[in-house]
C-alpha cells in the first residue's frame, strides 16, 4: 500500500471532480471517502490505474451523495448527468486547488487546515492531532472553510503569495503528534514548485530545505533548544543543503528577488559556514538590508541587529538594537546576547531572565532561563571565597 | 493560531458589575446561565475554535512531598486562599484580538435579573511552538 502515491494523486482527483461540475465541498468529501476505500481495498486488489480508480470511486460517491440529497430536496439533475470525459487535468489544476485552499477570504488557521486536507490529503484526525485540538473542532473548521470557498470560481488565477504564506505557516509549526508538518510543508511546496514557475516558490522551497537540514541538530535529546553556534554541524543534512542551495541559485539568477529568496540566502550562508566564527556575517547583514527593504518588518530589523553584532562587534549590534522598540518579541534575548559578548554578564543575566519571562514557547523560556542561570552561577563562583 | 485559557474565578477576580452570588439568583436565572455557557461552547466548536472546557469544585486540598518513605502531607482547604479557580475554557484562535472578543462574550453570561454578569475573566496564552525559521 503506497500511501505517498495515494496522497500525491488526491489533488488531481479532486480537481477532476470539480471540473466535472461537483461542488468543491461535496467533491472533497467524496475524495476522502474514496481514499478510505482505497486503503481498504488496494492491499488485496491493487488497481492497474490508481488515479483512474480513485476518480471512478470518488465520482460514484459524489453521485450517491448528491442523489440522496436530490431525493430529499426534490431538486437538481446534476446527479444523473453522465460526466463528459474532459481533458486530462494539468498541473494548472493542482495550482488552482492551492489557490482555493489559501483563498484570502479564509482565516490563516482555516487556510492551513483546508490545504492540509484537500491538497495534502491528511485526514481530519491527523490534522487535529498535529494542531492539538479535538477532532470535532478540526472537522468544523474544515467544513466551514469549505463552505467559505464553495462559491469561488475555480478557474480564476489566485495570488501565489497567499499560498506561500500558508505553506510557511505549516512549516514553522514543526511537528507534533504523528504528522511531521515541516516535511509535509516541504512536500506541498515541492509540488507547487513543479506546478508554477515562480522564483519566490523556489525561494520558499530552498528556505525550508536549508532549515530542515539542520533540524536534527536544533533540539538536544532532552528536548532543549541548541543555538546555532553550538549545533553539531556534522549532523546537518548535506544533501538537503546542497539541494536548497541549487534551487536558490537558480531562483536568484532570475533577478526577481523576494523575501523568501532573501531569507533562504541567509540560511544558505549559515549552512555553508564550517563554524559560527567563519560565517560570512558581512554578507548576511547585506541580505538583511535587502529584507528590510522588501518587508520593512521590525522582526527583520531585530535579526539584522544581531547579525551586525557578529559582523561589526557587539557594540555596533547594541547600537542597531537601540533604534528598535524594546517590546518586540526577542528584543531582550538579543540584547542579553550582545551584552554578554560586550563583556557585561550582569546586564546580560538580567536581560536573559526578562527574555525568559516574555518567551512565547516553553523550549525558548527554558533555554533563556538556563542562559541567565549560567551567567549568575559564573558570577557567584567568581565572587565566592 | 494560538491557544488561550479563559479562567473563571470563584474568588480572586475583581468584582463583577452584576455581582450577586449565584445562590441568590432564581432557579430560572441559573438555568439561563448554564444554557448560555453550553451554547457558547457549542458555538465555538462550530467555528472550529473550541479545545476544552471544565468546571472545578470549590473545595480542594493542598498536597506536598514529605520525604522518602513518608506519605504526602495534605492540608487545607484554606479559607484565606485569595485565588480560587472555578473553571476554564481553552480556545484555539487566530489572534489575541479574537481571544479578547470571545472572553468578552463569555463574560456577558446572564446572572441575577437575567442581566449580564460582566464578570472578570483571566485570559492566559499557552506557550506555542518555537518557529523553525528564526535567524
Amino acid at each position: 500500500m503506497d500511501e505517498a502515491l495515494l496522497r500525491s494523486l488526491t489533488p488531481s482527483v479532486l480537481t477532476v471532480l470539480v471540473r466535472r461540475g461537483a461542488d468543491f465541498a461535496a467533491a472533497e468529501d467524496a475524495v476522502q471517502e474514496a481514499l478510505v476505500e482505497a486503503v481498504r481495498v488496494w492491499p488485496d486488489d491493487p488497481p492497474r490505474d490508481p488515479r483512474g480508480w480513485l476518480i471512478t470511486v470518488a465520482w460514484r460517491r459524489f453521485l450517491d451523495a448528491t442523489r440522496a440529497d436530490t431525493a430529499r430536496r426534490r431538486r437538481e439533475d446534476l446527479a444523473d448527468r453522465e460526466p463528459a470525459a474532459g481533458p486530462a487535468p494539468s498541473t494548472d489544476d493542482t495550482l488552482q486547488l492551492y489557490f482555493l485552499c489559501a483563498h484570502p477570504s479564509l482565516t490563516p488557521s482555516s487556510a492551513v487546515a483546508l490545504t492540509l486536507r484537500a491538497v495534502g490529503a491528511l485526514t481530519t484526525r491527523q490534522i487535529a492531532r498535529a494542531y492539538l485540538v479535538p477532532e470535532a473542532t478540526m472537522a468544523q473548521r474544515i467544513s466551514r472553510a469549505k463552505r467559505t470557498v464553495s462559491g469561488v470560481r475555480f478557474d480564476r488565477p489566485g495570488d501565489v503569495a497567499t499560498v506561500l504564506r500558508v505553506l510557511y505557516l505549516v512549516f514553522n509549526e514543526g511537528y507534533s503528534g504523528d504528522v511531521d508538518l515541516a516535511a509535509e510543508a516541504i512536500r506541498l511546496t515541492r509540488r507547487l514548485a513543479a506546478a508554477v514557475d515562480h522564483p519566490e516558490v523556489a525561494g520558499l522551497l530552498a528556505l525550508m530545505l536549508l532549515h530542515h537540514a539542520r533540524r536534527a541538530s536544533r533540539i538536544a535529546p532532552d528536548g532543549s533548544l541548541v543555538p546555532l553556534a553550538e549545533q553539531d554541524r556534522g549532523r546537518w543534512d548535506t544533501a538537503s543543503i546542497a539541494e536548497g542551495i541549487d534551487i536558490l541559485q537558480a531562483a536568484l539568477a532570475r533577478d526577481r528577488l523576494g523575501e523568501f529568496q532573501a531569507q533562504a540566502a541567509i540560511a544558505a550562508l549559515h549552512a555553508d559556514a564550517p563554524t559560527t566564527a567563519e560565517t560570512d556575517w558581512v554578507q548576511i547583514v547585506e541580505w538583511y538590508d535587502e529584507l528590510v527593504r522588501l518587508t520593512d518588518s521590525p522582526v527583520v530589523r531585530l535579526n539584522r541587529a544581531v547579525a551586525v553584532g557578529e559582523a561589526d562587534g557587539p557594540r555596533a549590534g547594541l547600537a542597531a538594537l537601540a533604534e528598535l522598540d524594546d517590546t518586540l518579541p526577542r528584543h531582550a534575548a538579543a540584547a542579553a546576547y550582545l551584552h554578554e559578548r560586550a563583556g557585561d554578564p550582569r546586564t546580560a543575566a538580567r536581560l536573559y531572565a526578562e527574555a525568559a519571562h516574555r518567551a512565547s514557547s516553553l523550549a525558548e523560556r527554558d533555554h533563556l532561563t538556563r542562559q541567565a542561570a549560567r551567567l549568575n552561577a559564573r558570577r557567584r563562583r567568581g565572587a565566592g571565597p | 493560531m494560538a491557544k488561550y485559557l479563559l479562567l473563571k474565578h470563584y474568588r480572586g477576580a475583581p468584582a463583577a458589575v452584576n455581582d450577586v452570588p449565584m445562590d441568590q439568583w432564581t432557579p430560572e436565572e441559573i438555568s439561563a446561565h448554564m444554557q448560555y455557557m453550553r451554547d457558547f461552547a457549542d458555538r465555538l466548536e462550530k467555528t472550529g475554535e473550541f479545545v476544552d472546557g471544565q468546571a472545578l469544585a470549590p473545595e480542594g486540598t493542598w498536597v506536598r512531598y514529605d520525604g522518602e518513605g513518608r506519605p504526602p502531607v495534605t492540608d487545607g482547604p484554606f479559607a484565606e486562599t485569595k485565588d480560587l479557580i472555578a473553571g476554564w475554557m481553552v480556545i484555539d484562535v487566530d489572534s489575541y484580538e479574537r481571544a479578547v472578543e470571545l472572553a468578552g462574550e463569555l463574560s456577558a453570561a446572564p446572572g441575577a435579573g437575567g442581566r449580564p454578569i460582566h464578570e472578570w475573566l483571566e485570559l492566559r496564552p499557552f506557550y506555542g511552538v518555537s518557529p523553525t525559521v528564526t535567524e
